[in-house]
């Protein structure tokens, strides 16, 4: 279909009405994170007082370095955790036969429904009982699996053709080998996808950690924030601009890289 | 090596559950997997046994009690904690302003990432770089987002209040009145949201059969046309998916609201779950706070079996 010129210039317009509006905040953030507070408190955004002398604080007086640190140790072990016993569960549903599998599995489907918020109560009265406060453990323990994850990943391992199994019971490989030679690397874009999201889950994880860590050693990147805004900072808007602008840009260039990444692997799987 | 055996190429029919065996499309399974099944499904079921079905039952548990201030139930209430909360006009402000939230965020959501879907999806030149602007937020985490648009909606300075200024218009109060402050987090909300929605139409939309748009144009369909009866019917899977996703991801809102406004002001934007932490950690009214958990857990397992429903039928086995 031609587009006429006109039709051409209204679109354009809009599309960049829409970038403005998304762009904007990021923008406006980045843009403030250079001034000087005094002047982002006197409403001059339009200083030219340009430096990184925000950035410079936050690094020098804030923990927030350490924040990302810690929220980089959770959510690496997260994923991996997830990765592992997320992909087990999911062997044993689609390649093992015991009593009670299918009971077993609908069981933790119907976990998918309940929400992690609707529990802190309890689980709060656990890990104080297990004393694991304010500790890495208590940010990565209930999360070594999910059901969403072995629900995901037995939808992948079920597209394994069944000849592979049976070749691989005739050449005698055992279940860890087929889990490990041939299970994982058939279902690698599900495991790529399902360790993109439980990274991102355990990253962007706020009100649990708010609960279970009180002090900078252990605290996550999303609580460390909460507390530069709360605190004495508070109103030093340069600075807290700076630090969330420091947060936000690892996960800015992972998108873009993994975003490539996807396109490839879908588009890997449209032309198959 | 382990100790099993594995059994000499054997006759294709596994008598061991013909059910197992006609479910699992024809995967020889053998019994004696028992010690496999302990070992590879063990640890998952530990850890949700522990902090997901353990707690939902816990949860319901305290919800008929009176609790001490560490949380222990002392005396059996059976549903009046349930009967208080329902008939207090405080629970119901909540439960109103959570709908309102929730409506608003899931609407503006969907109708936002569907235009800068259909926006992205022609072929014009520079447009993979409004497609990376228009998935940008899929980044930002939710303190980012907080801080960002506390910035922005800040008193005076903030840009809503400049640009207000400027024009003469009155100065409003964003954050410090419950109307501005509830359209406030809803903005923010969908402003963080936008980025996966648009990711996830986007997706849909390249989808659909170019012949079906190049069919109704010879017939001469205008664009509009097109859209609301080629375009909307194809994806609808796509939409009541992310509608679903949005809508769940709405009710479980706390980290924005925390940052934004605490709840406040008085109480406009106490949404369920930021009423959860406030009964339970801020006043210890564990007994009352679980039952307000139970009906946040009742209205998110409903929604959910309802994507569930849904999902069941595209899935194919």
């Amino acid at each position: 279909m031609m587009l006429t010129k006109t039709h051409k210039t209204l679109r354009y317009l809009v599309l960049v009405i829409m970038a403005i509006i998304i762009i904007g905040p990021f923008i406006l953030g980045f843009w403030t994170s250079l001034l000087p507070t005094a002047d982002i408190a006197k409403g001059t955004l339009f200083s030219t007082h340009v430096s990184f002398q925000n950035y410079v604080d936050a690094v020098q007086q804030t923990a927030i370095m350490r924040y990302l640190l810690n929220s980089f140790v959770i959510s690496v072990l997260t994923m991996a955790a997830q990765l592992l016993f997320c992909s087990l569960g999911a062997y044993a549903f689609v390649f093992l036969s015991f009593k009670g599998r299918d009971f077993l599995f609908y069981v933790i489907l119907a976990t998918m429904m309940l929400p992690f918020e609707a529990e802190v109560i309890p689980n709060f009265a656990t890990v104080r009982q297990l004393n694991l406060l304010n500790h890495y453990a208590v940010m990565v323990i209930p999360f070594l699996t999910s059901a969403f994850g072995i629900f995901m990943l037995r939808q992948s391992f079920r597209q394994i053709p069944p000849e592979l199994k049976e070749a691989a019971d005739v050449e005698g490989l055992n279940h860890w080998q087929f889990y490990w030679r041939v299970t994982l690397p058939y279902a690698r874009i599900s495991l790529f996808t399902l360790a993109a999201y439980s990274f991102l889950e355990s990253w962007n994880q706020y009100l649990w950690p708010m609960l279970t860590t009180f002090s900078d050693k252990f605290r996550p990147v999303q609580d460390g924030l909460r507390q530069l805004q709360s605190q004495e900072t508070f109103n030093n808007w340069g600075m807290i601009q700076a630090s969330a602008v420091i947060v936000v840009i690892p996960t800015l260039i992972v998108l873009f890289v993994g975003q490539h990444y996807f396109k490839d692997g879908l588009n890997e799987g449209a032309t198959k | 090596m382990q100790a099993e055996v594995t059994p000499a190429p054997k006759p294709k029919v596994d008598q061991s559950s013909a059910i197992s065996h006609k479910r699992a499309k024809g995967y020889n399974l053998h019994a004696g997997d028992k010690y496999y099944a302990f070992a590879f499904l063990g640890p998952s079921l530990l850890v949700l046994g522990t902090f997901v079905f353990y707690p939902m039952l816990r949860t319901l548990y305290l919800s008929l009690f009176l609790t001490n201030n560490v949380g222990r139930p002392t005396v059996f209430v059976g549903l009046k904690n349930y009967i208080g909360l329902l008939t207090s006009s405080a629970y119901q402000a909540s439960l109103q302003a959570t709908a309102v939230y929730v409506i608003g965020v899931v609407a503006l959501t969907l109708i936002l990432g569907l235009l800068l879907a259909q926006l992205a999806v022609k072929k014009l030149a520079g447009i993979q770089w409004f497609r990376t602007i228009f998935s940008a937020t899929m980044g930002v985490s939710v303190s980012v987002a907080a801080i960002f648009w506390l910035f922005i909606f800040s008193p005076s300075i903030g840009l809503f209040d400049q640009i207000g200024n400027f024009l003469h218009l009155p100065i409003v109060a964003w954050l410090t009145q419950p109307g501005p402050a509830m359209f406030a987090v809803i903005i923010s909300t969908v402003w963080m949201n936008l980025g996966f929605t648009f990711l996830i139409l986007f997706g849909a939309l390249q989808m659909v059969p170019q012949p079906l748009y190049e069919a109704s144009a010879i017939e001469g369909a205008s664009e509009s046309y097109q859209f609301f009866h080629v375009t909307i019917p194809m994806i609808s899977p796509t939409l009541f998916f992310t509608s679903t996703v949005t809508l769940i991801g709405a009710f479980k809102s706390f980290g924005l609201i925390d940052l934004m406004t605490a709840g406040g002001p008085n109480n406009a934007t106490n949404l369920m779950v930021y009423r959860v932490y406030q009964d339970a950690f801020l006043s210890g009214n564990y007994g009352i706070a679980s039952a307000e958990s139970v009906i946040l857990a009742v209205i998110i397992a409903l929604f959910t079996l309802l994507q569930f429903k849904f999902l069941e039928k595209r899935v194919t086995y």
